[in-house]
């Protein structure tokens, strides 16, 4: 008997989080599926009755503009994340001696809650007290920066604290990028008299063709789920100009009481996430079990 | 090859220099715009709200004063209540110490189990995990309040506690699973054959391993409980909230004067434990990082 459960012991102390797992990741997605497809409004219902939910959140104007942030947002919060992470990795990889501090300056806002960094942006946008102002004490009278109450710019306020946030741990994952290059080809190169940025373009960066993609999936993994900031930044206003679906998902749910349009669209944010995860994971997994 | 260095030696340097120059005017120019908003954070909540209003954005304070720390700590209102920060504070540290013991006990087990006692399935398993880690936790914010309402958990520090466990332990697994596969199978044979039994092998042979990895996972933990805001919102009520939201309380409150500084000195307060955590351990921290993001 005892040699019997020592036998499944491995098996026994992974179950409890097995059945965690299945319950609570994978049950609960099933449940706001099953959700979605019903007439659910302030108490679930179980009566599936087919898309109605989804044809509510197509015709919304609300979920138009969370769902069209989403892409403006994360286009631009990847592309200049990465762009910017790049640029500073290649600064730092020309072997500088107070590297050290440096890493530590730029990663630091990594370690905030995005809370803190939207509190904080917040005040420095503030068109009355902050950046606007001291532009015009400084004798530009004429400098406006209000983007934060405009509600066709407030949107790029996000992508400025975030690209804040985020783009020190863009450059911390080049950095580790650019050192696992081979130095003997770079030292080959360089004894061809191959100038410096030929070397980058042509042989490091398309050596770190897998560090992109990874820097590009935490971005997207990122921008999707993106509450917090915008939640401290603008609350999702002026309006709901910068509502996100995962704002948008959040209103229904908690203020509005309409638990079928909150299922509906947390569904659409799993499509999204899945999208561009789900081809990912199964390489890696298969890369590895090769 | 000697009279071809010689030739271009002196133009080479001083173009070497003006590069070397251009370089760290860069680096310092990019690193003002990471530190500006800390500074005028800093500034900020030590300046009366009458300097705040006639002065300008980056002005050093002309008067150093601590009353907004103050009220931020212990009078500013998240709400009705005003009690400032403190109460939330000690609610982030009840729930994050915990949570983070918990889920990296877990983590360490299944990463034990997946990695050294493979048995049919553990890897199924083991991405259904991995695939855990991805979901937007939107998707499972609805079923997750109907759950604590019913298990009674709604609106407490234990049912956040639990929830944060739940969705923690996808990442603690990762992160010992790829530390322990590393360390040859060969090991657990020999104790095996020695009478060592499951757990005395882990807590005799892989526990004394593991101390780089329980930091890099206490950290990660810590950073991501400490900072969670989603979870917090939705699932605590009045008076079990944790720091982050009673911030964006604060923040967004609209009874009386905006007090910019007091804003900024509870910003502060609510990011003090994960920067301390950052600059003690930023090895860690960075490694945790990495390591949640460049899998295998």
């Amino acid at each position: 008997m005892s040699e019997w459960l020592e036998k499944q012991l491995p098996k026994l102390v992974l179950a409890p989080s097995f059945v965690a797992i299945l319950i609570f990741v994978y049950g609960f997605i099933g449940w706001t599926a099953w959700v979605s497809f019903t007439k659910s409004k302030l108490l679930p219902r179980y009566d599936i009755v087919g898309l109605i939910q989804y044809d509510r959140l197509f015709v919304s104007p609300r979920w138009d503009v969370a769902f069209s942030n989403l892409f403006i947002f994360g286009f631009l919060f990847i592309v200049i994340s990465m762009l910017l992470g790049l640029l500073l990795a290649i600064l730092l990889d020309q072997k500088i001696r107070t590297e050290g501090i440096i890493r530590t300056i730029y990663l630091y806002p990594m370690a905030l809650s995005l809370i803190v960094t939207g509190t904080a942006w917040k005040w420095i946008l503030n068109p009355g007290l902050g950046l606007e102002a001291m532009l015009r004490s400084w004798g530009w009278e004429s400098f406006s920066f209000n983007w934060l109450v405009d509600p066709n710019m407030a949107i790029y306020t996000v992508v400025i604290a975030g690209v804040w946030q985020a783009s020190g741990f863009v450059m911390a994952l080049f950095l580790a990028g650019l050192r696992s290059v081979d130095d003997e080809i770079i030292k080959a190169a360089q004894v061809d008299g191959i100038p410096t940025w030929r070397i980058y373009l042509s042989i490091i960066l398309p050596s770190m063709a897998a560090i992109f993609l990874s820097a590009f999936i935490v971005l997207a993994h990122l921008s999707i789920k993106s509450f917090d900031l915008v939640v401290a930044l603008t609350g999702g206003g002026p309006g709901y100009a910068t509502d996100l679906p995962a704002t948008y998902m959040y209103t229904m749910a908690f203020s509005r009481g309409d638990i079928g349009q909150a299922a509906s669209s947390a569904m659409i944010m799993m499509a999204v996430v899945f999208a561009i995860v789900v081809p990912y994971l199964y390489s890696e997994l298969r890369a590895r079990n090769d | 090859m000697t009279e071809l260095n010689s030739k271009y030696a002196d133009s080479g340097y001083i173009q070497k220099l003006i590069l070397r120059s251009l370089l760290f005017l860069l680096l310092g120019i990019f690193a003002v715009y990471y530190l500006m908003p800390l500074f005028i954070m800093v500034t900020t909540s030590l300046k009366s709200l009458e300097e705040i209003r006639t002065g300008s954005l980056i002005d050093l304070p002309r008067e150093v004063t601590f009353a907004a720390w103050k009220t931020a700590w212990s009078g500013a209102c998240t709400g009705i209540q005003c009690e400032g920060l403190r109460p939330f504070f000690w609610n982030s540290v009840l729930l994050a110490v915990p949570a983070v013991i918990i889920s990296t006990l877990i983590g360490a087990l299944n990463g034990y189990v997946i990695a050294q006692w493979r048995f049919k399935g553990a890897n199924l398993i083991f991405s259904l995990m991995l695939f855990g880690c991805f979901i937007p936790f939107q998707v499972v914010l609805l079923p997750m309040a109907r759950v604590l309402g019913i298990i009674n958990l709604a609106g407490s520090i234990s049912g956040l506690v639990f929830v944060h466990v739940i969705y923690g332990i996808g990442f603690t697994t990762l992160f010992f699973r790829n530390y322990y596969v590393s360390i040859p199978v060969e090991l657990v044979k020999a104790a095996k054959i020695d009478g060592a039994n499951f757990f005395r092998i882990f807590i005799s042979i892989f526990l004394p391993l593991s101390l780089p990895i329980i930091v890099v996972t206490v950290i990660w933990q810590f950073t991501q409980i400490w900072n969670d805001f989603l979870f917090g919102v939705s699932f605590s009520e009045a008076g079990t909230q944790p720091v982050t939201v009673a911030l964006n309380n604060i923040v967004n409150s609209t009874t009386g004067v905006k007090e910019y500084n007091v804003d900024m000195a509870a910003a502060i307060i609510a990011a003090l434990p994960t920067l301390l955590v950052y600059v003690v351990a930023g090895k860690y921290f960075i490694r945790g990082l990495t390591a949640g993001s460049v899998k295998g």
